[in-house]
């Protein structure tokens, strides 16, 4: 395991941030961090990195103490918002990172070339939009082949085209081994893009699983959307009384084992149905669903 | 090394283009140039060459403003990469705090060694230009440039204590005046009244030497004067501690900067990003 944490505990005086949380990141996995503002998630990754200390539990990163000089060697970070010093060009900002990870100056371009900067490279952060300076910050986690990756809401800022960029060089990096640990409010290309959702919730670990087994255990209830024939609208309310009618349209929701059943009684109206949709539980809906149980 | 040279290299630039390196060497050219012009008309009476009197004047000058500049270089240091949000990312790169300071303050002490160099090698051209007989005094000049550098180290390693006690680059600043204030200015006003109220008693013979030497902006202006035995040109309290032993004050002198940065490693650590 690349990260392991187990039972971490993190207390602010009287106020508990994260309670007993218990998680691994495997090489070449790519985990999101879901929760809400105030979650935890920003702390637990200071944690992991080592920039803040724990009170119990325990954290390793590639077998050693998170923060010690060995795991520091082997860890990326993407800070929320990336900051860099205005005065600094973006290649002389780079050699610096390059040099405190032992590597050549010469590397400087080519990895600002991969985040989409090379034409700006010689210009002062000063004069560059977030989003540039979100792809330097993305540039600066690119050194030195890292092991474990911490990204705080990497595509913040980013447009969609440079979004999709930024997680095809997530595959690549995880399909050399990395281990990804992000942390994103973009549900949707979350699902897409990663292995793995943790979810947390007022410091609490709430659930983790792939997508579809989150959906599994939430067991949400499915929707469907009943359109019928012009002249057997009446017909197919009769058949299916507990839907509500909108527009012409039938909706039913019915409980994930209910819905082949409901299916079947659908298919034996025949021709009076001429269109069906079922609608599975969204990603939001599991979240708030998980993120609802522990109370927030 | 090669970290605290890239973290050097980083800062000289950032210097550079904040324009602090312009300003430092501007400062001390500036100050340089109107006390060899003031200066230029006492020579006679004193007897001694052109270029101890000027040195003389340097160090009374050096005193205030070697600290000023130091301060004003390193109160931002580690306050504004707090409040700018470079400080986390930087701290998850393998280089250790100490290492980071030592970078900033390598490009620090340069960019004062360059504004001291300048500073003093024009006041020291006018005094050659004066009087031939100036040569006499570069040991002294040599004396003062170097103790200059040491007393620039002491304040920069103030300077980013206060900025990591403060965390904030406005409570920085205002802690720096503060102790600019506070060990350059209102120290020796109280050490000269409480020598008055005693009446040359137990103070002035025991606590006072003690005093001055415990303060590193008052122990360099002792060395100076007493090693280039140009103490008759200046007066007040340097005049009156005549009775400091040479190695006294060079030990204070070359001991305050290894403590200030000690100090500055210390509350650095502290800071929690």
């Amino acid at each position: 395991m690349t990260l392991t944490l187990n039972s971490l505990t993190k207390t602010y005086g009287a106020q508990v941030v994260l309670r007993e949380v218990s998680l691994a990141v495997a090489a070449g996995e790519r985990v999101a961090l879901l929760g809400h503002n105030g979650a935890g998630k920003s702390t637990l990754m200071k944690i992991i990195l080592g920039l803040i200390p724990f009170d119990k539990g325990t954290l390793q990163v590639m077998g050693s103490a998170a923060g010690s000089a060995a795991a520091r060697r082997h860890v990326a970070y993407l800070p929320e918002n990336a900051a860099f010093h205005p005065a600094l060009t973006g290649v002389e900002q780079m050699h610096h990172y390059l040099a405190l990870r032992g590597e050549k100056a010469s590397l400087a371009m080519g990895l600002l070339d991969r985040v989409g900067l090379a034409s700006a490279a010689n210009r002062r952060i000063g004069t560059y939009s977030k989003g540039m300076r979100q792809r330097v910050g993305l540039a600066q986690t690119l050194i030195g082949a890292p092991k474990l990756l911490v990204l705080d809401e990497p595509t913040s800022g980013l447009d969609p085209v440079s979004r999709r960029d930024f997680y095809e060089l997530l595959d690549g990096l995880a399909a050399d081994g990395a281990a990804i640990l992000l942390s994103s409010h973009a549900l949707t290309e979350v699902e897409a893009r990663t292995d793995r959702i943790v979810i947390l919730s007022g410091g609490v670990l709430v659930a983790q699983g792939t997508l579809s087994s989150l959906r599994h255990s939430a067991d949400l209830p499915v929707t469907l959307h009943i359109t019928p024939h012009l002249g057997a609208e009446v017909a197919v309310a009769l058949a299916l009384p507990e839907a509500r009618s909108v527009a012409g349209i039938l909706t039913l929701t019915c409980a994930q084992g209910d819905k082949l059943r409901l299916l079947a009684r659908v298919c034996d109206l025949g021709a009076k149905v001429a269109d069906i949709d079922v609608q599975p539980p969204s990603l939001e809906d599991i979240y708030s669903h998980f993120s609802k149980r522990a109370g927030q | 090394m090669t970290r605290i040279l890239a973290t050097a290299d980083v800062e000289f630039r950032i210097a550079l283009r904040n324009r602090w390196v312009a300003i430092a060497v501007a400062l001390m050219a500036l100050f340089s140039l109107v006390l060899s012009a003031a200066g230029s008309s006492a020579t006679g009476t004193i007897g001694a060459d052109r270029l101890s009197v000027v040195v003389a004047s340097l160090t009374s000058l050096a005193v205030y403003l070697v600290p000023l500049v130091a301060l004003l270089m390193s109160f931002d240091a580690i306050a504004g990469e707090v409040e700018r949000g470079t400080l986390p990312l930087l701290l998850t790169y393998p280089v250790s705090r100490l290492e980071v300071l030592f970078g900033k303050l390598l490009a620090h002490l340069a960019i004062l060694t360059l504004a001291v160099a300048v500073g003093y090698g024009i006041a020291a051209a006018a005094a050659f230009w004066g009087d031939p007989a100036a040569g006499a005094g570069l040991g002294a000049l040599w004396r003062l440039m170097w103790s200059s550098v040491l007393l620039g180290a002491t304040f920069l390693g103030v300077g980013y204590a206060a900025s990591a006690l403060a965390r904030r680059p406005s409570g920085a600043a205002g802690l720096a005046i503060g102790l600019w204030l506070g060990l350059i200015v209102l120290y020796d006003l109280g050490l000269l009244s409480a020598i008055v109220a005693d009446k040359g008693g137990a103070f002035t013979t025991k606590v006072f030497p003690l005093a001055l030497l415990a303060n590193p902006a008052d122990a360099f202006r002792l060395y100076n004067l007493a090693a280039s035995q140009a103490t008759s040109a200046a007066a007040g309290v340097s005049g009156a501690a005549t009775a400091v032993p040479i190695w006294a004050s060079l030990t204070s002198i070359v001991f305050w900067p290894f403590a200030a940065l000690a100090l500055a490693t210390a509350a650095f650590r502290r800071v929690t990003p």
